[in-house]
C-alpha cells in the first residue's frame, strides 16, 4: 500500500527531526507575550502598549522620551525579568538532560550536590571578599561555578569509588548525601558571615529581585553554550532515557557523554544560583509539563523546555510579586508550592493512565 | 586456525577471536581463561546453568565489564576500537528489558542507526549512500545505515512491525518490544549479533517470530550469532558451533551437537538430561 508506507517513512523521518521554524516561531510568541505581561505587571502597571514600544526603543538602541515608567522598566523590572526568563530556561534544560541522562524523573541540576555546591561557593566569594582584579563582580560566578564543578567531581569520584560502572543510582544516592553536608557547611557559613552574605533564605529559596544587566549577559551566555552542548548530545540523552546499556550498545561512549553533559549542566546550574541562588523545583517540575506536550525525544524537548521554563519561572515570579503586593515573596516558594502541586497532578494523571 | 597479520583483514581470519578472556568480581572469578573464535558464517550457542558466566561472557566481549585477556576483532584489538567503531561490527539484544519512556517504534528503531551517524557536520557533507562501504571489508549491505529512513523501514519491516512506527513502545506486549529491540539491531547492521537469551519470558509464537528471524538475518554472507540460551532444543535446532559453560570455564566448545553430548550434560548439570528431554518430548507422542 504505497498510501501507507509513504505514511511510515515521513514517521520514521520524524523520529530524528527537532521542530519545524513555524513551532519555535510559536514558541517564541508565547515566551515575548509572556515576557512584556511581566516586565509591564507590578505594583506600579504598565500599559502593555507603552511597555511594548519602550522595548523596542531599547533594543533599537533609539533614544527614550523620560516618563515615569522608563526608570522602573529600563532599570528595574527588564533586567530582573530577562534574568528570571534565563535562570527558567537555564534550570529546565538542565533538568531535561539530567533526568534523561540519570533516567529517573527526579533528578535536575542539584542532583549532584550542583546547586549546593554553586551556593556555597557563592556564599564562600562573598563572604570572603573574593573577587578577580579586573572584574570585581566576577568572583562570585566564577567561585560559583567552580564550587559547581567540584562538586560534581566530589560526587562522581565517591560514586566510582563505591562502584566502578557508575551506576545511575550510586551517583543518585551520593549526590543527595552531599548535597546535605554542603547545605550544613553553608548555614555556617551565612551565620558566619551574616553582615556580608545575603540571609539563608536567598540560596535555599532563591531571588532574582536584585539582579541586573551583567547577571543577564553571563546567564545569556551560559545558557547558549550549556544548551547548544546538551543539543549536540540530544540523540545520546535519548539513548540514555531508555537505559544505559541500550546506549552503549548502540555504540555511546557513554562515560566520555556523561562527562560532558554533567559539565554542561553544573555551568548552568553554577551560574543560574550566582545569580538568584538556589530557585527550587524549576528544573524539575518544568521539564514534565513540558515532556507532556512534546513527549521524551530530546531533539523536541530540549528546545521546547527551554521555552517552557522561561515561561514558568516568569510567571512565578510575577505571582511572587504580586500575591501579596507590595511585599515581594521569595521565588522559590512559588515554584516550589506550584511545582509541587503540578508535578504530583502530572504524575497522578500518570499513574491514573497506566492503571 | 589462521591468526591474522596485524590489522589487515583477511577471509581466513576469524571475526572474533577470544584468547583466555577473564573477568574477575572482586575475589570471586566469574569467567576464567576462555578462548574461541567466531567465524563468518557461524551461528554460536552459549550454553550452562545459571550463574555458570555466561551473561558475564557476553559483558565481557561487549566491554561491558573489565576484563583480561585478548578481544580481537578481525585481527584488531577490540579494546583499541570507540564505542561507536566497535557498534558498527557487534550488536548486543540485552536481557531483560524494561521500558518506562514513551518512545515511539520507529524512534527506538531509529537509535540503532547511532553507530553509522556522522554528527552536525558530517551530515552537511553526507549523501544519502554515505561513505562507510569501503570500511566495511568487503561486505555487500543491502538495507543499512547510509540512508537511516530505509534502515529502519527495512529493519521494522523484518520484524513485522511496519505498521507500528507510531505506536509508544509502552503500548507493547513483551513480545512485540523484544521485536522492537530487534529491529534496532539490525537498523545497528552489525557483522555479529549478540544476543543474551533472546527468547527470555516469552510465548511459544513469539519465540519461533524471534529465532526464524535470526535464522533469515544471519543467511546474508559475512555475518555471524552468538546467542546465549537456556533451552537446549532451540541450542541444537538452531547453532552449529557452541560452549558448554560451568562455574566460569568452558566445560566443552566446538560442534553444538559433541558440546551437547550426554556425558558433557551430565557433568555440568548433574543430571542425565538427554533422559528428561526426550521424556518431555515424549508427551506429545500420545
Amino acid at each position: 500500500m504505497p498510501v501507507k508506507e509513504k505514511g511510515n517513512e515521513n514517521s520514521i523521518r520524524k523520529a530524528r527531526r527537532t521542530y519545524g521554524l513555524f513551532v519555535y516561531l510559536f514558541f517564541a510568541g508565547i515566551t515575548l507575550l509572556t515576557f512584556l505581561l511581566c516586565v509591564s505587571t507590578g505594583s506600579v502597571p504598565v500599559p502593555a502598549g507603552e511597555t511594548a514600544r519602550m522595548l523596542l526603543r531599547a533594543v533599537l538602541r533609539q533614544d527614550q522620551p523620560q516618563t515615569a515608567f522608563t526608570s522602573i522598566i529600563l532599570s528595574s523590572r527588564l533586567p530582573r525579568v530577562l534574568c528570571v526568563a534565563l535562570t527558567g530556561a537555564a534550570l529546565s534544560v538542565s533538568g531535561t538532560a539530567m533526568q534523561g541522562l540519570l533516567k529517573n524523573p527526579l533528578a535536575d541540576g542539584s542532583t549532584l550536590g550542583v546547586s549546593s555546591g554553586a551556593s556555597l561557593g557563592a556564599a564562600a566569594a562573598i563572604a570572603f571578599d573574593i573577587t578577580l582584579p579586573s572584574l570585581p563582580f566576577a568572583g562570585t560566578f566564577v567561585l560559583a561555578v567552580v564550587f559547581a564543578f567540584l562538586s560534581l567531581l566530589i560526587t562522581l569520584a565517591i560514586a566510582w569509588k563505591m562502584d566502578h560502572s557508575l551506576s545511575t543510582n550510586t551517583i543518585i544516592l551520593v549526590g543527595v548525601v552531599y548535597a546535605m553536608l554542603v547545605n550544613s557547611i553553608l548555614s555556617l557559613v551565612v551565620t558566619f558571615a551574616s553582615d556580608k552574605v545575603k540571609n539563608i533564605t536567598f540560596w535555599t529559596m532563591g531571588s532574582l529581585a536584585g539582579a541586573g544587566y551583567s547577571g543577564a549577559l553571563v546567564l545569556s551566555v551560559s545558557l547558549a553554550a550549556g544548551g547548544i552542548i546538551l543539543f549536540r548530545f540530544a540523540g545520546e540523552l535519548n539513548a540514555f532515557a531508555i537505559g544505559e546499556d541500550n546506549a552503549r550498545n548502540i555504540g555511546v561512549d557513554v562515560r566520555r557523554v556523561r562527562w560532558i553533559i554533567l559539565a554542561a549542566v553544573s555551568l548552568m546550574t553554577g551560574i543560574c544560583v550566582a545569580v538568584g541562588g538556589s530557585i527550587a523545583f524549576v528544573g524539575l517540575a518544568a521539564p514534565h509539563i513540558v515532556r507532556r506536550i512534546t513527549g521524551p525525544n530530546h531533539y523536541r524537548l530540549l528546545p521546547a523546555a527551554a521555552f517552557g521554563g522561561a515561561v514558568f519561572l516568569m510567571l512565578c515570579d510575577l505571582a511572587a510579586r504580586m500575591i501579596l503586593n507590595p511585599v515581594q515573596l521569595p521565588i522559590g516558594v512559588v515554584t516550589s508550592m506550584v511545582g509541587s502541586v503540578l508535578f504530583i497532578g502530572i504524575f497522578y494523571r500518570g499513574r491514573k493512565g497506566q492503571v | 586456525m589462521n591468526q591474522s597479520a596485524g590489522n589487515t583483514f583477511s577471509n581466513n581470519s576469524p571475526m572474533l577471536e577470544v584468547r583466555g578472556l577473564s573477568v574477575s568480581y572482586g575475589e570471586k572469578q566469574a569467567l576464567k581463561a576462555l578462548d574461541f573464535s567466531i567465524q563468518e558464517g557461524e551461528w554460536w550457542i552459549l550454553a550452562g546453568p545459571n550463574g555458570s558466566g555466561k551473561t558475564t561472557l557476553v559483558n565481557a566481549v561487549t566491554r561491558g565489564v573489565p576484563s583480561t585477556g585478548t578481544i580481537r576483532w578481525r585481527g584488531k584489538n577490540l579494546r583499541n576500537m570507540n564505542s561507536r567503531e566497535m557498534a558498527g561490527h557487534i550488536g548486543v539484544l540485552a536481557q531483560n528489558r524494561s521500558v518506562d519512556v514513551s518512545f515511539s517504534v520507529g524512534e527506538v528503531v531509529q537509535m540503532g542507526c547511532y553507530a553509522h551517524s556522522t554528527g552536525w557536520f558530517g551530515k552537511l557533507f553526507r549523501n544519502d549512500r554515505g561513505n562507510k562501504e569501503s570500511s566495511r571489508q568487503g561486505r555487500s549491505i543491502p538495507a543499512s545505515c547510509f540512508s537511516e529512513e530505509r534502515a529502519v523501514e527495512d529493519a521494522l519491516k523484518a520484524v513485522g512491525l511496519s505498521e507500528m512506527a507510531d505506536r509508544s513502545i509502552l503500548e507493547l506486549s513483551g513480545g512485540e518490544l523484544q521485536r522492537v529491540f530487534l529491529a534496532q539491531v539490525f537498523a545497528q547492521d552489525p557483522e555479529l549479533l549478540i544476543l543474551d537469551e533472546p527468547a527470555n519470558h516469552l510465548d511459544l509464537v513469539y519465540q519461533k517470530q524471534i529465532f526464524e528471524l535470526l535464522a533469515e538475518w544471519i543467511r546474508t554472507p559475512g555475518r555471524a550469532i552468538l546467542t546465549v540460551v537456556h533451552d537446549l532444543s532451540l541450542a541444537l535446532a538452531f547453532g552449529q558451533k557452541g560452549i558448554l559453560m560451568s562455574e566460569g570455564k568452558a566445560a566443552a566448545s566446538g560442534d553444538v551437537r559433541e558440546v551437547l553430548s550426554r556425558d558433557h550434560l551430565q557433568a555440568v548439570y548433574g543430571m542425565d538430561v538427554h533422559s528428561w528431554m526426550r521424556k518431555m518430548l515424549g508427551q506429545w507422542d500420545e
